[in-house]
């Protein structure tokens, strides 16, 4: 088994080169990438995968070289040419025996395709759970992820955040996928597969990352005017930082400073207007479910499922008109008033 | 008969003004039930609507060619491209593959009509009205400001985002009842066909001796009979959901969204091969005649299209390998799906062995079936590597998809329409399309497809996943997709060589003659156009290329057939 792994991942390596020599490819490249490649594997799935991707390109890649050279020739060797002899060349109507072996062979190499792919079919879906795993129930809305970690208590919104798994200390990821509303698909490339997000049906599947970083991905199911922009990002932390991020995670929300009058303002009218049925900050009177948590909003680095950067000025924007940043989002314009929008801008701040 | 010598009072012109002569000309086009002129109708729609999803992909693709574009709104982009999956599919596909086999499959078995020619009339204009009933939404709902409510749920219009709650208005209506009425459209031109070349045959054409372009629409059509049944049904659900309370698909009320997939995938997979199998009917005609030999293992040609037939009908959750199958089912679904290789794979070698030893002139219509063979192999590899379910995982919904299928639909089904056209073109209109404007189109149209398709594989390979009308700029996509659309563009300009040929040659073109290719079949024995009637006398044939016998009547073919 191990020997076999070691065999691929020699073959991985030629075809690492192989694709990078046609340019704009970062493959074979380490940890996490702002391109969310499949070509650069971080997580065990997502592995597994690529090796037995090197493999069925090597066999696919041979077939493409025999018949598209057979082809090749025939183009070149059997063109017409002004020399010829007037008459027709010589009818063949067909040939049992080399219709037989361009039959058997295709068979042989499909049986080998076929019992490779179930290996690795098996070995990723029906993986065991290790106790050691953490889990993590994914919720897909209409146009964010919803992030739940039921043993922690935490509840946050689109970027996940997840322990680094090591050979010493395994520490993978199970999702359990669901869907609030459509279809959607859970996608970060380097580290694995995708697994849909489908209403009625839960599904799972499971990461590890085993180096830390930022991986990029996004909703790979067409969910609706703003699929694209419905984007997923997995920071595997350091078991520290990992610790610590729970830690802050399972804090109620921040009470505003009393000096801070702005925000005491704020959290007034976040609490007094239509924000709190859809949000929820613990600790507050806001407890809505339909729309991200933002309990501790400044915890992440980007606001509506990455559409744009955490900062005030793009709060400001987002809670003036959702449309602007994100059309079709299905927030709608808050019609409050400059200085209340200030007020709640300033709130949402002091939300770490 | 009338009296010279005493004339009728007052003058009775005989010759129509020119508008009368225009509603006359129009009104036999209207009422025909002739089969070529159906079939001419059938491909004059397919191709007005391949330049109007052709202006949709170049829509997506200037939407595309740069990060946060802001060619098109999200909302249009979303409608621009289930439009065009739709049109192609059932607009150009379906219609293109009908029009042809209208016309060529009584004359390539020597009959004077389609076995149902009024219900072959009726099966044209239920197809028209279905495809303007889905036109019409860009100026239904809102109008044309914001594009109307044309369809933007994807062509695939998986539930429950087509549930009245996520889908309000009428969009989805549009495509849901355009789909059923071009379906029974569809359904009476698969009828037709089947009964046409089972009840139709001239005399000494037995079942074996049937052209293969015949073979293949046989095949195509009992495939087209049994997937548009469950499409038809899936879309009533629809609708009883979205109308009459029903909870098919309806998620919130406990419906189930896995049972549309498999609906739609059951319908979808083999309606790839409902396609793809005349356009390997086209190119089993174009090969041989224009290698100068008969085709490479008839029998075992006919074989492997009615065993990819069976096969198709299997493998229709390859689609589904991330909905969160069991891995028996994925399994399965992969070992089924790699199967399909192995009949294809005979094809591929009996077309490359029949130009094998062969005399190969590369006039236009072959220029597109080599193109087609060498297209075809990478579409089928790719196919094979998308049948990996665990690789599948990753390339399912990226751009790596988009580039297979386009391989497959546009990179052997166009391409070998694109053939149909130039190859029959002379026995349609009676004369040659250019081949220097041929030239000009097959080597920009191959050229600008390599620059679109191959890029996407890789994009794809960069986790660009597909139906996003915009992206990250800082993902390391931004280069490639401007590729892809400058590729895009340049099949644009080939498509519009194409159709400037097709008007002028009609005018200008040297007249063709019965038998321009030198070909084999019987259609080449009539003469170009064709009389209403086809053939003077019902022809005899005994074997697969009575051309042939008559050419070497020292050496026909009856003799070694096998």
């Amino acid at each position: 088994m191990q020997r076999r792994h070691s065999l691929l991942l020699t073959r991985a390596q030629v075809f690492s080169l192989a694709l990078a020599g046609m340019g704009a490819m970062p493959s074979g490249a380490q940890g996490a990438l702002t391109t969310p490649s499949i070509l650069a594997p971080a997580s065990t799935p997502a592995h597994e995968i690529y090796a037995l991707s090197q493999f069925v390109l090597v066999i696919t890649g041979a077939i493409f070289l025999v018949v598209g050279g057979l082809l090749a020739f025939v183009i070149i060797r059997f063109h017409a040419r002004k020399t010829d002899a007037e008459h027709e060349p010589a009818q063949i109507y067909g040939s049992t025996q080399v219709e037989l072996a361009w039959t058997v062979i295709p068979v042989l190499i499909v049986v080998v395709l076929f019992l490779t792919t179930a290996r690795v079919i098996f070995a990723i879906q029906d993986a065991p759970k290790p106790q050691s795993a953490l889990d993590v129930i994914v919720v897909g809305h209409q146009f964010w992820w919803e992030f739940r970690y039921p043993k922690l208590g935490i509840v946050t919104a689109n970027e996940l955040h997840v322990p680094v798994s090591t050979s010493t200390m395994p520490r993978p990821t199970f999702l359990q996928l669901l869907s609030a509303d459509v279809d959607h698909s859970f996608w970060v490339p380097q580290l694995g597969g995708k697994t849909d997000l489908i209403p009625n049906h839960p599904n799972a599947m499971w990461i590890d990352p085993q180096s830390t970083g930022l991986y990029l991905g996004q909703c790979a199911q067409f969910c609706g005017v703003e699929h694209a922009k419905m984007l997923l990002r997995v920071y595997a932390d350091t078991p520290d930082q990992f610790a610590a991020w729970v830690k802050a995670e399972q804090r109620p929300a921040m009470q505003p400073d009393a000096h801070n009058a702005d925000a005491v303002a704020g959290r007034h009218v976040f609490e007094t207007q239509a924000c709190a049925n859809c949000h929820t900050i613990s600790g507050t009177a806001a407890k809505g479910t339909f729309g991200p948590d933002l309990t501790h909003l400044m915890s992440r680095a980007t606001i509506a499922a990455g559409a744009a950067a955490n900062t005030s000025d793009n709060l400001r924007a987002w809670i003036q008109d959702p449309n602007t940043v994100k059309p079709g989002a299905l927030m709608p314009a808050m019609q409050l008033s400059d200085q209340e929008t200030d007020e709640v801008v300033a709130y949402l701040t002091t939300l770490h | 008969m009338a009296d010279q010598t005493y004339p009728i009072p007052g003058t009775l012109d005989t010759t129509p003004s020119r508008g009368a002569a225009l509603l006359e000309w129009v009104h036999s086009w209207v009422v025909t039930v002739d089969h070529k002129k159906l079939g001419i109708l059938y491909i004059a729609y397919a191709l007005v609507f391949l330049l109007v999803a052709g202006v949709e992909a170049m829509a997506i693709r200037i939407q595309l060619a740069i990060p946060h574009n802001h060619f098109l709104s999200a909302e249009l982009y979303n409608e621009f491209f289930t439009m065009h999956g739709t049109t192609m599919v059932f607009l150009v596909g379906m219609t293109l593959i009908f029009g042809f086999g209208n016309y060529f499959v009584p004359l390539m078995i020597g009959a004077r009509d389609m076995a149902f020619p009024r219900l072959n009339a009726f099966s044209f204009w239920m197809s028209a009205f279905g495809g303007l009933l889905l036109y019409f939404s860009f100026i239904g709902g809102f109008g044309l400001y914001g594009m109307g409510s044309a369809p933007d749920v994807s062509w695939w219009a998986y539930a429950p985002l087509t549930a009245k709650a996520f889908s309000p208005g009428h969009n989805t209506d549009y495509w849901a009842l355009a789909l059923i009425v071009m379906g029974f459209g569809t359904l009476g031109a698969a009828i037709n066909t089947l009964a046409t070349a089972f009840s139709m045959r001239c005399r000494g054409m037995t079942l074996l001796r049937m052209p293969l372009f015949v073979w293949l629409m046989v095949v195509a059509s009992a495939d087209t009979l049994i997937v548009i049944t469950p499409l038809t049904a899936a879309q009533v659900m629809l609708i009883i959901d979205r109308y009459l309370g029903g909870h098919f698909f309806d998620t919130q009320a406990g419906g189930s969204a896995t049972v549309w997939m498999h609906f739609f995938w059951i319908f979808g997979h083999p309606e790839v091969y409902v396609l793809i199998l005349p356009a390997f009917g086209i190119a089993s005609e174009v090969i041989p005649v224009f290698s100068r030999k008969a085709i490479f293992g008839y029998p075992a040609m006919v074989a492997a299209s009615v065993g990819i037939a069976f096969v198709s009908l299997s493998v229709w959750a390859h689609h589904m390998f991330t909905i969160g199958m069991t891995s028996v089912s994925n399994a399965f679904f992969a070992l089924s799906t790699m199967m399909v290789g192995i009949p294809t794979g005979i094809k591929i070698f009996n077309w490359v062995a029949t130009m094998w030893g062969g005399k190969i002139r590369f006039a236009t219509p072959m220029l597109f079936c080599t193109a087609f063979l060498f297209q075809f192999l990478c579409a089928g590899l790719t196919g094979i590597m998308l049948a990996v379910a665990p690789w599948d995982w990753q390339l399912h919904n990226s751009y790596f998809v988009i580039a297979h299928f386009h391989y497959t639909l546009t990179g052997s089904f166009v391409f070998c329409f694109f053939a149909a056209i130039y190859y029959w073109y002379p026995k349609i209109t009676g004369r040659m399309l250019s081949e220097t404007l041929g030239k000009w189109h097959f080597w920009l149209f191959f050229i600008g497809f390599h620059m679109t398709f191959d890029t996407m594989h890789f994009v794809g390979f960069l986790g660009m996943p597909r139906s996003s009308y915009t992206y990250e700029p800082d993902r390391g996509w931004t280069t490639l997709n401007m590729i892809i659309s400058a590729g895009g563009l340049i099949q644009a300009v080939a498509v519009l060589i194409l159709v400037w040929n097709i008007i002028d040659s009609f005018l200008h073109g040297p007249l063709a003659g019965n038998d321009p290719w030198d070909a084999w079949t019987l259609e080449w024995s009539t003469p170009s156009p064709p009389p209403p009637y086809n053939f003077e006398t019902e022809p005899v044939v005994r074997s697969r290329r009575p051309l042939w016998d008559i050419k070497h009547p020292n050496d026909p073919d009856w003799k070694y057939e096998r």
